[in-house]
């Protein structure tokens, strides 16, 4: 695996985080070396292995369909960076 | 007093030795005097504290007083604390007071527990040094300019300078254990899903697991004792009845098998360590135990699999740090995608931009099936060692990590060396297993060594009851830094 600087680009932009050219030369290096660590993973027969996304598997707990939180509307949106009339405020998106 | 465990302060309050906001003064008297060498604590709250432990007093007195109860403990910043900052040691939320309690904060505010402060810890848990924290490195107070471990440095040395009696911390890929391992203090990983993961800010979902860590096992157990418990808002929370995990401290070890796998000991691991570790071993045998080889063929993979996963996961919770509803915005932007872009660029620190980069490629299409559904499948096979290793004996052993504690600086412009601090503790994560890390000894540096301890599925009682009967019969675990 050998990454370009516009590989990085390419997911940074994926990931929403903005970086520019002399940060996308700087990452590439160490994505290089991490993804070598990562390509040992290749070496191993995995056919007939089922994928394990959790520490155990078990069956997600399903609870009744019924309101269990009271409303905190206020207290949550006291710690956004701008609120108004109840909404959270962000640049337009809509001409 | 700051040297007393935790049960012995439990004593001291209950014979009215001295009130919980006499011995809250105390901690926060050594925190003010020493929190500038170590940096262990990231906020102090002395007014928020004392009042808790106003309350302690007026419960006592009221005769409604558990274990906990008046005893102060210090909180990775990680965990939600109502009307806490809490910053997860990053930039993105050094400005989020939260307006809630984590459940396991929740536990210990019902046990009566006080709250000293929140502890430093390496950027969204992502670090085996703590030097990737917005807040700058937690120093060892074993050697000062040595790091402390990762992620949970800050509890790890709030412990191990007796700042705090105990603290909770997580461990996602050995957060807990490294850093006890380096400090020379007992961390305990429970077995996924034993204690909820609500108000724990996300990191690696599957993997993330909050702890306790203590100068003792036996303190880890009382800790313990209030951090575990169903809540029903974690869908991963194990609905198991309340245990006593200081039930089997007292069992004697005849008859214990222990684990030894061959791999824990292969070529690279220093000669102290291992001779700490093997000396640990032949302690066990004295005290009745018998050892077994074992093997666990794939742990060479646990850190490329981990490296996949958790950055897969982590670039997917991170996802919600935007600059909208919480914590850091930049303050200048044109539109939506540039104040999005902006604020994770300014507010995310280089390890955490890092991560999530490489989960963002592993999930992307293309690359899914060959680096995550892969990762996936080799994690089965890891964890399926572990099962097979556990027919054999009832704990494994082995060193805690590769090295002790090293300099600040030596390994942060390589990546690849920092993730291979934690190639010993990451597989029992990615299987899900306890986890466990006590004093052992020390290097020629007289820098302390970790003995692992890895027990099967929800043997914590057992893992605690074989740190104890070591404890009792060994001193590691008592030995200070210098001047602490």
């Amino acid at each position: 695996m050998s990454f370009t600087p516009d590989d990085v680009k390419r997911v940074a932009r994926l990931a929403r985080i903005a970086i520019d050219e002399r940060e996308a030369i700087e990452v590439l290096g160490q994505l290089d070396r991490i993804f070598g660590l990562i390509e040992e993973m290749r070496a191993v027969d995995v056919s007939g292995v089922e994928p394990m996304a959790h520490a155990y598997d078990v069956t997600l707990r399903l609870r009744e369909d019924a309101v269990a939180e009271p409303d905190q509307r206020e207290l949550f949106q006291s710690v956004a960076p701008k609120v108004e009339h109840g909404l959270y405020l962000v640049p337009k998106v809509i001409e | 007093m700051h040297r007393e465990s935790l049960k012995s302060l439990s004593e001291a309050l209950a014979g009215g030795k001295i009130s919980s906001v006499e011995l809250t003064q105390l901690f926060l008297k050594r925190i003010a005097g020493f929190n500038a060498r170590y940096n262990a604590f990231v906020t102090v709250d002395e007014e928020r504290s004392l009042a808790q432990a106003r309350e302690a007093d007026n419960a006592r007195a009221a005769g409604r007083a558990g274990p906990l109860t008046g005893i102060p403990i210090a909180q990775k910043d990680i965990f939600c604390a109502k009307g806490w900052l809490t910053t997860c040691g990053s930039k993105m939320l050094s400005n989020f007071v939260s307006p809630y309690d984590a459940h396991v904060v929740e536990r210990l505010n019902e046990a009566g527990a006080v709250t000293l402060g929140k502890t430093n810890m390496d950027e969204f848990a992502m670090g085996s040094s703590n030097e990737s924290s917005f807040y700058g490195p937690v120093r060892n107070p074993w050697n000062v300019d040595c790091v402390s471990g990762g992620s949970s440095g800050g509890s790890a040395v709030a412990v191990a300078a007796r700042l705090a009696p105990a603290a909770t911390a997580t461990d996602t890929g050995g957060s807990i254990r490294q850093p006890a391992a380096m400090v020379g203090v007992s961390g305990l990983k429970p077995t996924y899903g034993v204690c909820s993961r609500y108000g724990m800010i996300a990191f690696a979902s599957s993997l993330d697991q909050a702890g306790p860590m203590a100068k003792s096992a036996e303190d880890m157990a009382l800790m313990m004792n209030s951090m575990a418990g169903f809540d029903a808002r974690d869908s991963t929370s194990l609905e198991r009845p309340l245990e006593d995990y200081s039930r089997d401290l007292a069992k004697p070890l005849a008859g214990l098998r222990i684990g030894l796998p061959k791999e824990f000991f292969a070529a690279g691991l220093p000669a102290d360590i291992a001779q700490s570790v093997e000396a640990a071993i032949a302690d066990y045998r004295k005290l009745g135990a018998t050892t077994v080889e074992v093997a666990l063929p794939n742990m060479k993979l646990s850190v490329p699999v981990y490296y996949v996963l958790a950055p897969a996961e982590a670039s997917s919770n991170l996802a919600r740090y935007d600059g909208v509803r919480y914590g850091y915005r930049t303050p200048e932007y044109r539109d939506l995608e540039e104040m999005y872009e902006k604020t994770r660029a300014e507010g995310f620190g280089a390890e955490v931009k890092r991560r999530i980069l490489i989960g963002t490629y592993v999930l992307s299409h293309g690359y899914y099936d060959a680096y995550y559904i892969r990762a996936q499948k080799l994690r089965r096979l890891i964890a399926q060692d572990f099962v097979k290793a556990f027919e054999q004996c009832d704990v494994i052993m082995g060193p805690t990590s590769p090295s002790t504690a090293f300099r600040i600086g030596e390994k942060s412009s390589d990546p690849v060396q920092m993730y291979l601090s934690d190639i010993y503790t990451i597989g029992v994560n990615l299987a899900g297993l306890p986890g466990m890390s006590i004093p052992c000894g020390f290097d020629t540096q007289g820098l302390p060594v970790g003995l692992q301890v890895i027990g099967s599925y929800f043997d914590e009682a057992r893992m605690l009851n074989v740190g104890h009967q070591y404890q009792l019969a060994t001193d590691w675990h008592l030995r200070a830094p210098a001047g602490v």
